[in-house]
């Protein structure tokens, strides 16, 4: 009977409600070195902006390594449950578009037709700017 | 006069039907209909349940329908029928801000293809909704117009128990979360602004407001309804959403939206069509499965309890209802989480403010000017997730991680064909893990957490593309709304629907009682019966 054994499944569970954060994620495991966070930051164009954000990210990682637990011999990755069809490819016909001047209105710096950008040869280095971990 | 009455206790007439039909028999005009729920908007303002409210437009487009209306020619059962629309879809001509300030007076020059469909149909947009910022978080609270409120707060049910138990009659200190992050849609239709709204649900952002606001909130299939417009969050997952206060409701807004679309790549192209829900008298033939991994700690008891009566219910009326197992069900996730992050990472690097959008005054170079830009854009939540997702992507991490939850991700959705292949026709599952909390206490853990904690149950769908449905049950012993969640076979949403309606029907749940917000509104959510209703 189903009631029973959910009932026998309720007298088993532990009672009241413990959260994630009772469940030991392990603090930083030092894997989050001054390197590394400068090398997020160059890539991902955001900074941490605080030790706090660099402890959550240690904690995601954290989270993370919980994967390492699980059997993936044999198994493929999968990047899409729709694997098995065909992606659909229109025909290369022109159906909509001249639309230009609609879509410069919405960028802040235009001349003519060009979006307008920084000079673009300048690689961006934190230390130029500010000290790391800085609040807003 | 305001004549029209809608019977509403005991969902026998689909609300957008009965609507629709009163519409069509001129009891009501769409500009009346709209007017009612602009002033009940103005009315709810409090909850911040939305960030745009439209009101020219949804005026403009309420009239268009009161002509066809008079000649006779409405569009179908949407035509002058209020909606709302999370603000991370793209609406022409309507600022578009994803709640961020990295799109903040974003007007987009196009509609969504979902927003398309609604306005072909002739429904009325009364407003974008309120979100977490870019749709990361699972409470609505992390958005920069602040968070949102949910009605129940404020709601008969709640007071009357929170009375009983002799709490002080602090009025708002107190208020509950909607859940999210589509969290503006539930409130703007669970407080009757409008009758259907469209959210995302990209790890359970649409089902777990639902649950917590007491509306359907209907995830269909991956590939069924275009994303071309929705903002995107997890390409292979994000799935737009649809909130409604009935299942057969539910049911008509998918039949409009689900369908190719030569814009969206990722839409399946079998021919769709509307569809009308059939109602199931006999669920003898039915299985329903349980799946045992889904009865965790951190489940509320009532939850469980409820959950636990559903299964019973189905059993009693004669469906077969078996425990199965997802083994893969606690990595779920923690996969999810990599697959997300990263997928983030990649689709937030648009946002460099040369385009559209935020931009900052700094012209040094391009890469200080898209840092600082991004740094003046994004809040702590959407930029936590591309450093880690960005992590995850590194050279010498991404078969560890990347790869790896890729593969998990398989595991995950092989478990669920699995238990679909052994003869189990839909999922039975809580949503939530328990009734709505207090703002206050919520924001006690950080927005990674939460997410972590609330995704539970919801999550798993997202990396299978499988279809799902919170219905709301029954409200908990504090008054509040608890929801279940229905989980269908890939693209068989047609008889997942007919199982919710099944279920909504048995267990009759109650009408949220907003009586001093009603009052001045007379009418149209009386407690009294329409004359008569058949469109078809």
């Amino acid at each position: 009977m189903w009631a029973l054994a959910v009932r026998l499944g309720l007298r088993a569970a532990a009672r009241g409600r413990r959260g994630f954060t009772s469940k030991a994620d392990p603090q930083g495991s030092g894997r989050v070195t001054g390197e590394l966070i400068q090398h997020l930051e160059r890539l991902s164009l955001v900074d941490f902006g605080s030790q706090e954000a660099v402890s959550r990210l240690e904690k995601a990682i954290a989270f993370a390594d919980r994967l390492r637990a699980v059997n993936t011999d044999g198994v493929e990755p999968m990047e899409s449950v729709l694997e098995d069809r065909c992606l659909y490819l229109r025909s290369d016909d022109v159906v909509e578009g001249s639309c230009a001047e609609e879509l410069l209105q919405n960028s802040h710096r235009v001349v003519e037709e060009y979006f307008v950008a920084p000079p673009g040869n300048i690689s961006w280095s934190k230390l130029d700017e500010k000290q790391p971990f800085s609040h807003r | 006069m305001w004549e029209t009455r809608v019977r509403f206790l005991g969902r026998e007439d689909p609300l957008e039907e009965a609507v629709s039909a009163a519409l069509k028999q001129g009891q009501v005009t769409p500009t009346e209909l709209c007017q009612r729920c602009l002033s009940l908007i103005k009315k709810t303002k409090f909850l911040n349940a939305y960030i745009t409210v439209s009101e020219e437009v949804a005026l403009k487009q309420a009239e268009e329908s009161e002509k066809r209306y008079k000649k006779g020619h409405s569009l179908g059962d949407l035509d002058g029928i209020p909606v709302a629309v999370k603000d991370n879809f793209s609406t022409s001509g309507i600022e578009t801000t994803c709640a961020s300030n990295m799109l903040k007076g974003y007007v987009p020059p196009y509609n969504a293809t979902v927003v398309q469909k609604l306005l072909d149909q002739g429904a009325l947009l009364m407003g974008k909704t309120n979100l977490d910022e870019f749709a990361m978080g699972s409470g609505s609270t992390d958005g920069i117009f602040g968070p949102v409120k949910n009605p129940w707060s404020y709601s008969k049910q709640y007071r009357e128990k929170r009375k009983q138990n002799s709490h002080s009659e602090n009025e708002d200190s107190n208020w509950l979360i909607t859940g999210g992050s589509s969290g503006g849609s539930a409130a703007a239709v669970s407080a009757f602004t409008c009758f259907a709204a469209l959210g995302s649900d990209t790890g359970g952002s649409t089902r777990n407001p639902a649950a917590h606001c007491g509306v359907v909130g209907l995830k269909p299939s991956y590939g069924l309804v275009s994303r071309h417009g929705l903002i995107p969050l997890v390409n292979s997952m994000d799935v737009p959403g649809i909130l409604t206060r009935c299942v057969d409701d539910a049911a008509t807004v998918l039949g409009i939206l689900a369908g190719h679309d030569p814009k969206d790549s990722t839409t399946i192209q079998d021919p769709v069509k509307p569809f009308t829900l059939p109602s199931l008298t006999d669920v003898s033939k039915l299985c329903i499965g349980i799946p045992k991994e889904y009865l965790t700690p951190e489940l509320s008891s009532e939850v469980q309890s409820l959950w636990s009566r559903a299964a019973n219910l189905f059993e009693s009326e004669g469906a077969k209802v078996i425990e199965v197992s997802l083994p893969h069900t606690s990595y779920s996730i923690v996969c999810y989480h990599v697959l997300c992050t990263s997928e983030v990472a990649s689709n937030m690097a648009r946002f460099d403010g040369l385009e559209y959008g935020h931009r900052c005054d700094n012209d040094v170079s391009t890469e200080a000017m898209y840092a600082a830009t991004r740094r003046e854009g994004f809040n702590d939540v959407v930029r936590g997730r591309i450093l880690s997702g960005n992590f995850f992507l590194l050279k010498e991490n991404y078969e560890n991680y990347f790869v790896k939850a890729q593969k998990v991700r398989r595991l995950i959705a092989n478990d669920f064909v699995n238990v679909f292949n052994s003869g189990v026709d839909v999922l039975l599952t809580p949503t939530t893990l328990s009734e709505a909390v207090p703002y206050t206490e919520f924001i006690k853990e950080d927005n990674r957490t939460r997410s972590a904690q609330d995704d539970i149950f919801t999550q798993a769908v997202n990396m299978a593309g499988l279809p799902a449905v919170s219905v709301p049950m029954a409200l908990s012993s504090q008054g509040l709304p608890v929801g279940l969640q229905f989980i269908g076979r890939a693209f068989c949403d047609q008889q997942l629907l007919t199982v919710a309606k099944w279920f909504e029907k048995q267990v009759q749940f109650p009408v949220i009682q907003l009586q001093e917000l009603m009052d001045d509104c007379s009418s149209v959510f009386e407690n009294e019966k329409l004359a008569s209703v058949s469109l078809k």
